[in-house]
């Protein structure tokens, strides 16, 4: 069923009773021509492309829990494609544009608002890096606005302009920046993938991958053996457990990203701002609640939780650069697990194992990659080679020395 | 919360430390291969369970303190300095 003013209308004089569920329920085949490991938002992205743009559509998802119930839920929704490294501005950038078309392409309403996204700088070096990372984005096509003090007093009245540790003077501006729908993402995706014949399938645990001849061939589930030509692990946050099923060791660890949400307040803020040399970033969402988080707790986990100094450092980060938020009650928080990576960049490659393919090391970058990861992985699993977009993100960089460090701060994921 | 027991000061609140990263892996000899260096400055076996690992108490002696951590449950098993061996408690959870 196509979505439209049209059929809102039709339903809403029939009382609503014709809306289907928006994929089926299938038991997995014996056999499929690709298999992507993981339901979230990548995978089902994944399978998407390959439908549409490779025209494969004998294609399974495998998801252990259920679909949108992972890191597609559980982020703060931010999409934005201001980075510095080539390779990294073309693949966000490429995300964007795949946003910008989204909702028209997969018929669902995923609530794209491009509201803006302000990065605040507070120092004369820091301005010098922030212009330079504008005028590297504005040379890749992608838009970046210097805003000075002025402009930001009037975007963003808010932020206390005269702090003492970090006075704010200016901020860079992508204006095609701003937030998704979340839960949407992974819903349209997953309609979209199954109304082309893809089969979604929940509640089926990966338990090993087999390989033959250097070749893999098929994977053991909780619901049985399937086979596959082709499969793609999505998995990120548990990209480590899987891969080792396939024997594969990789330069990624797991780490825990707490966010929070304030109880809805009448409208305050209407774009997306980070305070990097804080810790600490915000938006707020249609409902009206402040959408915040900082940075990794810093220790290995897979506990979807965090602790409470990090906590109290986002909190006094968020109190230091906008006081007025003082008196707004803290609704919900959580954590997602990351899958950190060595230089902060990600994985979508191909393996030492033939047709096994690797889609993972998303750091927190993964929600806004979402699009490209699923266009430029689909690509990869159907031509059996990357696209120009991820040719770069391989394992095997960190070997030759071509890390794609964005951050510069060298093997240590915990302070990526 | 974590507590840490830091063998020369007691036990301590995990704001008091700067966590350090895998504590299993080893430096390999000056003349070991590049394979080798590499497995030792970018692979880990990320495990689920129990893990060996760094906490450089920084706000405290600044020692480095060796301790045995659980992943999924953040139960902290035991501490100790540098040369200590730390056995692992029971096999790593799937």
């Amino acid at each position: 069923m196509k979505y439209s003013a049209l059929s809102i209308l039709r339903e809403g004089l029939r009382g609503h009773k014709g809306w289907k569920p928006m994929w089926r329920d299938p038991k997995p085949k014996s056999h499929y021509d690709v298999i992507i490991i993981g339901g979230g938002g990548h995978g089902l992205a994944t399978a998407y492309y390959l439908a549409k743009e490779h025209n494969i559509t004998n294609v399974a998802v495998l998801e252990k829990g259920w679909i949108g119930g992972g890191n597609v839920g559980r982020n703060t929704t931010i999409i934005r494609s201001n980075y510095l490294h080539p390779a990294n501005t073309h693949f966000y950038e490429k995300s964007m544009k795949l946003w910008e078309g989204l909702e028209r392409d997969f018929n669902f309403n995923a609530m794209v608002s491009q509201r803006g996204v302000i990065n605040l700088f507070h120092s004369d070096p820091q301005r010098d890096a922030f212009a330079r990372r504008g005028n590297a984005m504005r040379i890749a096509g992608v838009d970046a606005e210097l805003l000075s003090p002025e402009q930001l007093r009037q975007q963003v009245p808010i932020l206390d302009f005269d702090n003492a540790r970090f006075p704010i003077k200016g901020g860079l501006l992508q204006k095609r920046g701003g937030t998704v729908r979340h839960d949407a993402v992974a819903w349209g995706y997953a309609r979209g993938a199954d109304s082309r014949g893809v089969d979604i399938i929940q509640n089926c645990e990966v338990k090993d991958i087999i390989v033959e001849g250097g070749k893999v061939v098929g994977v053991e589930t909780s619901k049985g053996q399937i086979k596959a030509n082709k499969i793609g692990m999505a998995v990120a946050g548990h990209t480590s457990q899987v891969a080792q099923m396939a024997g594969i060791k990789l330069p990624i660890e797991s780490h825990v990203l707490q966010a929070f949400v304030s109880e809805g307040i009448k409208p305050f803020l209407d774009t997306v701002v980070t305070f990097g040399a804080g810790h600490f970033y915000i938006s707020q969402s249609d409902k009206g609640g402040l959408v915040f988080g900082g940075d990794l707790d810093g220790y290995n986990t897979y506990a979807q939780r965090g602790n409470l100094p990090m906590m109290e450092h986002v909190m006094a980060g968020g109190m230091a650069i906008m006081p007025a938020i003082g008196r707004v009650r803290l609704l919900r928080h959580w954590g997602g697990i990351m899958d950190m990576s060595f230089d902060g960049s990600p994985f979508i490659c191909k393996t030492g194992i033939d047709h096994l393919y690797l889609n993972g090391g998303w750091c927190y970058g993964g929600f806004k990659a979402t699009p490209a990861s699923g266009w430029c992985f689909a690509h990869t699993i159907a031509k059996d080679q990357p696209h120009k977009l991820n040719e770069k993100f391989t394992i095997e960089r960190f070997r030759d020395g071509k890390m794609i460090d964005e951050k510069g701060v060298g093997p240590n994921p915990w302070i990526q | 919360m974590h507590q840490i027991n830091c063998p020369w000061c007691g036990k301590r609140d995990e704001a008091e430390f700067q966590y350090q990263g895998d504590a299993s892996v080893k430096r390999p000899e000056p003349d070991a291969s590049q394979d080798e260096f590499f497995n030792y400055v970018y692979m880990r076996d990320n495990p689920r369970g129990w893990h060996t690992e760094w906490w450089h108490h920084i706000g405290g002696c600044r020692q480095w303190v060796k301790v045995v951590r659980n992943t999924i449950t953040h139960e902290i098993h035991s501490t100790g300095g540098p040369q200590d061996e730390l056995k692992l408690p029971k096999a790593n959870v799937k």
